[in-house]
């Protein structure tokens, strides 16, 4: 399976935006963490910009990133929006209120409680009529989503939105996502003017070791949030090439080899 | 698109436990809704709850992906020779070659939603919730992947109501791009209280049996079930049901409420047509989203209407097994697929009187009429929508 890369976003604690972003995995400037400013969704209107959580604002400003970065327009590219959980202060707010007496749900929280919220408020954000698939693999949400993106980049351009962002308590005790992240890639099938690299993805792989990060800090930030898995691959493609191990379910990986266009 | 046969299915909602029983349950009108007695709720409103005792734990080395929707999950999987159908389809491709899509809304959510209750005093949840293999979206699949040691890429789709529908167009992508050779595609939901409270404080619940398209319609029923699908490139006999076409779009609209005129819906019943390079007098039976909310119906006759005009039969299921989320578009697809094979054209239990207000020829009684090629709708929260095309292939 073959996609060439046009636009890449990275928002995450001391990589904030690809320009940023690239230059540290490229080993041209250190690693330093820092807190993740809130991005501001300005493409949502603001009655509904003030009902979304930190993963949907997240999930647009990604999207608004990579869509720039490729010179695109959004109601020409299909999206894929990988998460491993759906929005956790949502879910928290939601079980602690059916914990109550009252049981009263907030109808918005229930309407942002689903899965493809952000898919959701992006449509609305972009007017874009395009199909979109939310997903989820558990740790592995980066590389199916991935997958997905990469299947459907043979019918055109398709951009791939993964992020997750920290549970508060006490739901925090059940999943450690510790650190806010995300990432988006913008694919297409052919060779554009824009293409930056191409990957080569091999689903079946046996298991085999997955690709780390050489610096400490960001070997951390990769375990600490199931979308910074995707921190190999962004790293290959602020390097200019190398090939790239990344864990699926059942045990198993997938090869990517990235490669400049 | 490449027709994908459905080499073997498996359904379990409400309405029936297996195809007999179902198809039995659509001759007979017997709806599978009853007022709500679900766990703790105290709504007035009728649900779709499979009964307790059909629902066995998952046990043995699977036991840490026991919840209540991976035990509908699994009596679904036990239904119309599915288990062994799958693991025939192993030794043909090879466990790694088979891929596992399921759409599910809330997957095992009940499980948490209960430790709340059971939070200490400093605030921290009891020991023991299965966060991984339970409450997670993924569960649903990981428990398919691991109930038939499958290796092929594995992922759920989560897209509110259309989750399931939208499951086979992952699969259909898979495959076509060579991630594998054959899939399992399916859907399965559980009753929740997050979906239960939520679609209530919405004002969504009926306080009826839900009435798809019916002049007093006033809401919907939540159902709870599962229909799995073996999907492969080859048909196993002559005459195999296969997924003919597929069609996704998004509202733009709204988070709850569909494009008042169904745009989005029209748009990704007009996909579904292209995709399976049929026009629309092709199609025989639709069967609807028809969730009974007076917006929900209205917008979709609308948008069926402009496809279709206003003779081709159509009928919504949700009146037998409740509106399954995640769930309802396989169940739905399922249903297609036994309407084309023994042919029959499903009704709508508990409509009484069609809403003169919609224009559609909808079905109130289950008849002998035979859909050579059916069309399945699935719209959800987000704007989500997708149509399905099922049926004999040329």
């Amino acid at each position: 399976m073959k996609a060439f890369v046009e636009g890449v976003a990275v928002l995450a604690p001391g990589l904030e935006g690809w320009e940023a972003a690239r230059a540290v995995l490229a080993g041209e400037r250190p690693y330093e963490p820092a807190a993740l400013a809130p991005p501001v969704p300005a493409l949502l209107p603001a009655v509904e910009r003030r009902r979304t959580g930190k993963v949907v604002k997240l999930a647009l400003a990604l999207g608004q990133e990579a869509l720039a970065a490729a010179g695109r327009e959004a109601d020409a590219v299909a999206t894929v929006f990988a998460s491993s959980g759906n929005d956790g202060e949502v879910i928290n707010d939601i079980c602690i209120a059916l914990a109550s007496a009252e049981r009263q749900v907030s109808p918005t929280r229930f309407h942002n409680s689903v899965h493809n919220a952000p898919a959701g408020y992006w449509s609305i954000a972009t007017h874009s009529h395009r199909a979109s698939t939310s997903v989820c693999a558990y740790d592995w949400s980066f590389a199916l989503g991935l997958l997905e993106a990469l299947a459907q980049a043979g019918e055109g351009a398709v951009m791939l939105v993964a992020c997750d962002v920290p549970y508060p308590e006490p739901l925090s005790g059940l999943r450690g996502v510790t650190e806010p992240f995300g990432t988006a890639l913008v694919l297409t099938g052919e060779r554009t003017p824009r293409s930056l690299a191409v990957l080569e993805l091999s689903p079946d792989e046996a298991a085999r070791r997955p690709s780390t990060m050489a610096s400490p800090a960001l070997e951390r930030l990769r375990t600490a949030n199931p979308c910074a898995r995707a921190l190999p691959l962004l790293a290959a493609l602020a390097d200019g090439a190398s090939g790239v191990v990344l864990e699926r379910n059942a045990g198993r990986t997938m090869d990517i080899d990235v490669r400049p266009a | 698109m490449q027709p994908l046969f459905l080499n073997r299915y498996a359904i379990a909602s409400a309405a029936g436990i297996g195809a007999a029983d179902t198809v039995h349950a659509l001759g007979a009108m017997r709806s599978g809704l009853a007022p709500c007695r679900f766990e703790t709720a105290s709504l007035d409103t009728w649900v779709g709850q499979i009964d307790d005792a059909r629902l066995e734990p998952v046990c043995g080395k699977l036991g840490a992906f026991d919840c209540r929707n991976n035990r509908i999950a699994q009596l679904c999987l036990r239904q119309d020779g599915f288990d062994d159908a799958v693991v025939q389809a192993r030794e043909r491709h090879g466990a790694q070659r088979i891929g596992v899509f399921i759409g599910t809304s809330t997957s095992g959510i009940l499980e948490t939603e209960i430790a709340y209750r059971h939070r200490d005093a400093a605030g921290a949840l009891p020991a023991g919730v299965r966060y991984a293999t339970a409450h997670n979206a993924f569960s649903a699949a990981w428990f398919v992947q691991e109930y038939f040691g499958l290796g092929g890429p594995a992922v759920v789709v989560s897209t509110a109501c259309s989750s399931s529908a939208k499951a086979f167009g992952t699969a259909a992508r898979m495959i076509a791009a060579g991630a594998c050779d054959a899939a399992i595609v399916g859907g399965v939901d559980s009753l929740c209280l997050t979906t239960l409270y939520g679609f209530g404080s919405l004002g969504l619940l009926s306080a009826m049996a839900c009435r798809p398209f019916d002049a007093a319609r006033d809401g919907i029923s939540i159902g709870e079930g599962a229909a799995m699908v073996l999907l492969e490139k080859t048909p196993s006999q002559a005459g195999t049901v296969a997924l003919l076409g597929i069609g996704e779009s998004s509202d733009a609209h709204h988070m709850a409420t569909p494009h008042p005129e169904g745009l989005g819906a029209r748009m990704a019943m007009q996909a579904a047509l292209h995709s399976a390079g049929l026009d629309a007098q092709a199609i025989d039976y639709v069967n609807l989203h028809g969730t009974g909310t007076r917006t929900n119906d209205a917008a979709e006759d609308l948008a069926v209407r402009a496809v279709f005009g206003e003779a081709t039969p159509c009928s919504s299921t949700k009146g037998w097994t409740g509106h399954t989320l995640g769930a309802c578009g396989a169940i739905e697809a399922v249903v297609c697929a036994l309407a084309v094979e023994r042919g029959f054209m499903p009704g709508s239990a508990n409509t009484n009187a069609l809403d003169p207000g919609l224009s559609l020829h909808y079905l109130l009684q289950t008849s002998a009429r035979a859909p050579r090629v059916a069309m399945s709708n699935a719209f959800g929260f987000g704007g989500t929508n997708c149509s399905l095309v099922i049926g004999r292939a040329r």
